[in-house]
């Protein structure tokens, strides 16, 4: 049987890397469009209620992914955690789109025993045998997280947008790093290697702490997973959906959540 | 938008020539700013056509091309050609990139050979100034290829007038 206080409490725990919910997850960019032979980008990851202010809490960066425009790997630099951020730099020594991305993934599990509420969480490779005979109101839910921003050195490329088919994941029709403010853009959401329909996006700018009007969009997938945004002004932007999928039969029920930073010039 | 002055002569008295001998002229006045630091601002010059999103072809670059370690670095900051067409373009290329130039009126003269294969049509001529510690301005100036003509408009902040010849 499922509590649905029980499961909030468990999403709750496992949103995000930090487990910070209701606070919001951004991985930031110093630049975004860069030209020269080759370049250095800087990025704070942080979670905190306005985006890209860092007064909360430093973002866990476990999972960092770095891909290459040729797709190989590379490596954080100059990596810090701060009080309210995470920081590092990144070499740019290829031309082409990189992208950067903290991913996350498991199982998050609360049952009741004896009359106490037990959580669990990891992988849900180890999950088999954890809850004791006897437990009851077990629930389980699978968790994946995607944070993820992209730079470009030179001409913008597509390699690194290819779809792991795992969790909720963007795919750019327009390229993340050619945005202009007053422009249109189309990107697709993607479940688990489906389009994802139906499902909200939330669209922040940074800079909050200086307008009065936080000036959010929400706009939702269409059947095809496709959300289209006009950019009403130059910034960083802050994209975020999630897709929350019930318990059936065998399969648990999922929460999975993504986060893009993207940079509109003027 | 911002408005431009524009003032579009289509010149009547186009001097019997070979057809292929077209030149195109663009002036460029970088006004003289009084300013405590002042850098010369980059420059890009490049032909779009009118509905594009895209340059048709970068005349010229200036740039501090004799950085070669750094001087690329701010490319970028001329946004619109940036992402028009300059990202795409491997520099130095010859006849296209030059040193940044001081105030003052500056010409690109573009021989009718190098245009040989671009159609005859209305364009818009676009010149993009981005200046270190300044700011950027972006001036366009509609004019037509395959008949003389001259259009001219003008910049206010980054960019003084700028005008397209184009002469038979």
């Amino acid at each position: 049987m499922k509590k649905p206080l029980a499961l909030l409490a468990a999403l709750a725990m496992l949103a995000l890397p930090m487990s910070a919910q209701a606070h919001r997850a951004w991985l930031a960019p110093t630049s975004t469009v860069l030209s020269g032979t080759d370049a250095w980008v800087g990025f704070d990851a942080g979670m905190s209620n306005g985006v890209f202010i860092p007064d909360h809490a430093a973002m866990n960066l476990a999972g960092l992914v770095i891909t290459a425009p040729d797709g190989s790997a590379a490596a954080p630099e100059n990596m810090m955690r701060g009080r309210y951020r995470s920081t590092f730099d990144l070499h740019l020594t290829q031309p082409g789109t990189w992208k950067i991305a903290n991913v996350s993934s498991g199982l998050t599990a609360t049952w009741m025993e004896n009359g106490e509420q037990k959580r669990w969480r990891g992988q849900a490779a180890e999950f088999p045998g954890t809850v004791p005979a006897g437990a009851t109101d077990v629930v389980a839910t699978r968790v994946s997280n995607r944070i993820e921003t992209f730079v470009t050195l030179g001409e913008p490329t597509d390699g690194v947008f290819t779809n792991p088919g795992d969790g909720l994941v963007l795919i750019p029709v327009t390229h993340p790093n050619d945005l202009a403010a007053g422009e249109a853009a189309t990107f697709k959401l993607s479940i688990d290697g489906l389009p994802a329909s139906g499902v909200e996006v939330t669209i922040a700018r940074g800079g909050s702490r200086y307008r009065d009007n936080p000036e959010e969009m929400t706009v939702t997938t269409g059947a095809d997973g496709s959300f289209n945004v006009t950019w009403p002004e130059p910034g960083m932007y802050w994209l975020n959906a999630t897709v929350r999928s019930p318990a059936r039969g065998e399969t648990v029920a999922a929460n999975a959540q993504y986060v893009a930073v993207m940079e509109v010039l003027s | 938008m911002r408005k431009l002055s524009l003032a579009l002569t289509v010149a009547a008295s186009a001097v019997a020539a070979p057809a292929l001998a077209a030149d195109l002229t663009v002036s460029v006045e970088i006004p003289r700013l009084t300013v405590a630091a002042y850098h010369r601002p980059y420059v890009a010059v490049w032909i779009e056509r009118p509905d594009a999103t895209t340059a048709v072809r970068t005349l010229a670059v200036w740039y501090e091309t004799s950085n070669v370690e750094e001087g690329k670095d701010w490319l970028k900051d001329m946004r619109t050609w940036w992402r028009r067409g300059g990202r795409a373009l491997t520099l130095p290329a010859d006849g296209v990139s030059s040193a940044t130039k001081a105030p003052g009126r500056h010409v690109v003269t573009v021989p009718g050979a190098r245009l040989r294969d671009l159609p005859a049509g209305d364009y818009v001529m676009v010149v993009e100034a981005a200046r270190e510690l300044g700011g950027r301005e972006a001036v366009r100036v509609p004019f037509r290829w395959g008949a003389a003509n001259t259009a001219r408009a003008a910049g206010s902040t980054e960019l003084g007038a700028v005008s397209v010849a184009v002469t038979r």
